[in-house]
């Protein structure tokens, strides 16, 4: 349970940090009135769609951390085989990492205005994410033909569990994408999708940070991280 | 049905008047009662649901009751039925009624108004959270009409036994009841994340965090750890899912079933257990921690007096949540562990009482020289208290490694968590709905059959579980249905069964008296006005009641001061309400 509770900790800084921005050691019972400057005092000036994504990536970064966790301490078991990662996965890592390059892109033309630049960010954005979960399912049907079967092995349970709870992450980012992309279409202005298009490049720049420590997982990588992990808890 | 795009919600501190355009309106009676964005709509529609369901649930016990205190009488109540029932009851108590209540009722409720919004800030992901959580409801009482029936797993669905053959309802039970739980979390999520931000980005203007309403912070901590526990019962469902239903081994360890090798192979019930829990603890203080805010709020109004102690109470809300996080495993104490695990586990676990007993203080304190109305709202914050503190005790007990090996699997720990995350949280719910039903509906509720429906439910609740701590103790074991003749258990212990069981049946009929005073009042209620209590928070202060949509008519409120200036020295009232302004500055923004 170290990730989660590494994940936890972060979580807790985060929110001890805000906390202490709070003025949580005010007495209320003492001051009536306006507050001074209430602006900065009630709630910050971010978008709430903005905040809502942060707490929704806290919660899918809990989720991944609690997948990781628990394959941890699975893998620990006599009956653990680990499987060879398909070489696709770097080509498809490649293009998630495009996708993600694409969508700052169009964030980027829309804060200089430019609609055109937005659309051709989001088209690219979206093609890339499309042929990456075209890419994960090739590489789950290779490693179906090589006789990696989903229960043959933990091992193989949860390469193709994790895969497919990330895939469905970005299935649900290019929803999102889709209709930021169908109001640029209908001729909306660069102003009036640029907090769409923000929210769209940070969901994906998560979702790539989650797959790259996830490709570390799979491939191995972070075994001796996991093992440093595991004997600081016992 | 027109929702409001993200964009163009309010960014940051809404202005005084809020254009039309930005509040979603419904068009038809569909939109408006029926697949509304309202948040009080939505409220109410968990409410309902979270009600409805939970009266199942409460059946469910009357026949468990039934089996206890008179084993052997019943001819359709067998062992796997048994079972089931516990299963079924548990579960539908804890996640569907109490979490969904809490969260969903409460929470869609009070967080708009006390907070001086005009809705939730994603009203239209609000509605689907309400549409997703009844799917979860649907789905998991459709597994009493599946062959085989619901599962009879337990309410913690340990594998390896939750799946395998020997299990009532392996076939459809199993798989429906993990698929409703992942519906459950999905909804979940969605309203989880209104009330956050809500909180955080929908205040009015003057309203800082540490103005808000204890309520408030209640649900908003419990809203923040149920985002962040529940993905761990994801987590754990879609295994234990999978093992089920495509054969892979994350939690089942090699083993034969019917003489017969199963498929599984290497799995750890163990990692299931740590998933469970780490779910599951927190879970705990979801559902306590708005109750705690709920009764600090009851007590402060009907004893006329400013809590005592606010910035320690929300101190000790944010500290409660933060410790719940690292105190999973101490139920796990017999799963064998390390014992240098379970000693740090009692640790943490121990110091959990320390901000718990600082609420429980403050209370109290809140209570001392207060002017006391001893309304059915009152009477049932007072309750809590008690309860709270009699299933804290016992809590104590079993947090110690020593003291919980010989309970553990007892009717102890069963009377422990029914006193402290059943009984108290219910009572909380309750008094809740005394107090704010004539903001929802303009009616009070009827005092003599409150008066009833409490005295019965509290001594009655009593008279259920206390003995069951003698039980506990005399070392009857959980989850059997019939223990039969058992040397340790004395003739006497069947006796105080049966009076349990009776003692249990005439609780559950005063819930039937609650449910007729809900529906009677309706029509037949006193007239509320718009602050029968004379309460100082900002849900109180709307310019109609019921409010109407979009909370606050053309202007926003402005809040002034905290939620608790009860008998302040010099006022003309006894309270002072948040929106009005200190002598010297003008009503901008408030209304009368």
């Amino acid at each position: 349970m170290s990730a989660i509770i590494l994940f936890m900790a972060g979580i807790a800084a985060i929110a001890g940090w805000w906390l202490s921005q709070q003025r949580l050691t005010a007495k209320p019972w003492l001051e009536e009135g306006l507050m001074v400057d209430f602006r900065e005092e009630s709630t910050s000036s971010l978008p709430p769609a903005k905040i809502g994504l942060g707490v929704f990536l806290a919660v899918v970064g809990s989720l991944f951390a609690l997948f990781i966790s628990a394959y941890s301490m699975r893998m620990n078991m006599v009956d653990w085989r680990a499987l060879p990662v398909p070489r696709l996965l770097w080509f498809n890592t490649g293009v998630l990492v495009t996708s993600s390059i694409a969508l700052q892109w169009a964030y980027m033309a829309a804060r200089r205005n430019d609609i055109d630049g937005v659309m051709i960010g989001l088209c690219a954005g979206g093609a890339s994410a499309v042929t990456f979960l075209v890419g994960q399912l090739l590489a789950w049907r290779q490693l179906n033909a090589a006789g990696y079967f989903l229960a043959s092995n933990p091992a193989n349970s949860f390469f193709y569990l994790i895969t497919a709870v990330h895939g469905l992450h970005l299935m649900g980012g290019l929803a999102a994408l889709g209709r930021t992309t169908a109001k640029v279409w209908r001729g909306a202005e660069a102003t009036q999708v640029r907090l769409s298009t923000e929210l769209c490049a940070i969901y994906w720049h998560f979702l790539l940070l989650v797959w790259l420590v996830l490709l570390g997982l799979l491939t191995g990588w972070t075994d001796d991280f996991l093992d440093i992990c595991r004997r600081l808890l016992t | 049905m027109v929702d409001v795009p993200f964009d163009t919600v309010v960014a940051g501190v809404p202005p005084a008047e809020v254009g039309e355009v930005e509040l979603y309106h419904p068009r038809s009676w569909w939109t408006r009662y029926v697949f509304s964005q309202d948040a009080k709509v939505i409220a109410i529609q968990y409410s309902i649901t979270a009600m409805s369901i939970g009266m199942v649930a409460l059946v469910l016990s009357w026949l468990m009751r039934l089996q206890l205190g008179f084993p052997g009488t019943f001819s359709f109540i067998d062992a796997n039925q048994y079972l089931q029932l516990i299963t079924m009851h548990g579960m539908i108590m804890v996640i569907y009624l109490l979490t969904a209540l809490f969260l969903g009722g409460f929470g869609n409720y009070l967080i708009p108004l006390m907070v001086g919004a005009r809705d939730m800030v994603f009203p239209y992901v609000n509605m689907l959270s309400y549409w997703v959580y009844l799917l979860a409801v649907v789905v998991l009482a459709s597994t009493f009409f599946m062959p085989g029936g619901p599962t009879g797993a337990g309410w913690t669905l340990y594998p390896p036994q939750a799946i395998l053959s020997g299990t009532p309802g392996q076939d459809w039970g199993i798989v429906l009841m993990l698929a409703s739980l992942i519906l459950f979390i999905i909804g979940f999520t969605m309203g989880g994340l209104n009330y956050v931000v809500t909180v955080l980005q929908g205040r009015t203007r003057g309203m800082t965090l540490m103005r808000l309403p204890l309520t408030v912070w209640g649900i908003f901590t419990a809203t923040v750890m149920a985002l962040l526990a529940f993905p761990a019962l994801f987590v754990a469902s879609v295994m234990l899912l999978l093992d089920r239903l495509l054969g892979t081994s994350f939690f089942m360890p090699t083993l034969v079933e019917m003489g017969q090798l199963t498929k599984y192979g290497g799995g750890s019930p163990i990692l299931f257990q740590h998933l469970f829990w780490f779910f599951g603890h927190p879970e705990v203080y979801i559902v306590a921690l708005p109750a705690f805010g709920i009764i600090s709020d009851l007590i402060s109004v009907h004893a006329r007096k400013n809590i005592f102690g606010y910035r320690m109470m929300v101190w000790a809300i944010v500290g409660i949540g933060a410790l719940s996080f690292v105190v999973w495993a101490h139920h796990m104490y017999v799963s064998g562990m390390n014992p240098y695990f379970g000693f740090f586990f009692a640790t943490t676990t121990l110091i959990i009482a320390i901000p718990t007993a600082i609420k429980v203080y403050n209370w109290v304190l809140t209570l001392w020289r207060g002017d006391i109305h001893l309304t059915v709202p009152m009477l049932f914050a007072l309750a809590f208290i008690v309860t709270f503190v009699n299933g804290g005790l016992t809590g104590l007990f079993l947090g110690n490694v020593v003291v919980d090996v010989p309970l553990s699997d007892t009717m102890f720990v069963v009377a422990h968590f029914h006193m402290v995350m059943g009984i108290a949280p219910i009572m909380a719910v309750f008094g809740g709905i005394y107090h704010w039903y004539p903001k929802v509906t303009g009616r009070m509720l009827n005092e003599a059959l409150g008066r009833f429906h409490f005295w019965v439910s509290f001594l009655g609740a009593y008279a259920v579980f206390f003995p069951m701590h003698y039980l506990g103790l005399l070392g009857r074991p959980r989850r059997y249905h019939d223990i039969g003749e058992t040397a340790f258990i004395p003739a006497s212990a069947h006796d105080l069964n049966a009076f349990m069981s009776v003692a249990a049946l005439i609780v559950g009929f005063a819930q039937l008296v609650f449910l007729f005073n809900l529906i009677w009042s309706l029509f037949k209620g006193k007239e509320a006005g718009g602050n029968p209590w004379g309460a100082a928070s900002l849900e109180w202060q709307t310019p109609q009641t019921p409010p109407g949509h979009g909370n606050w008519g053309k202007e926003l409120p402005i809040v002034y001061r905290w939620a608790y200036d009860y008998s302040v020295p010099g006022a003309t009232r006894d309270f002072v309400p948040q929106n009005e302004p200190p002598a010297g500055l003008s009503a901008q923004g408030s209304h009368p």
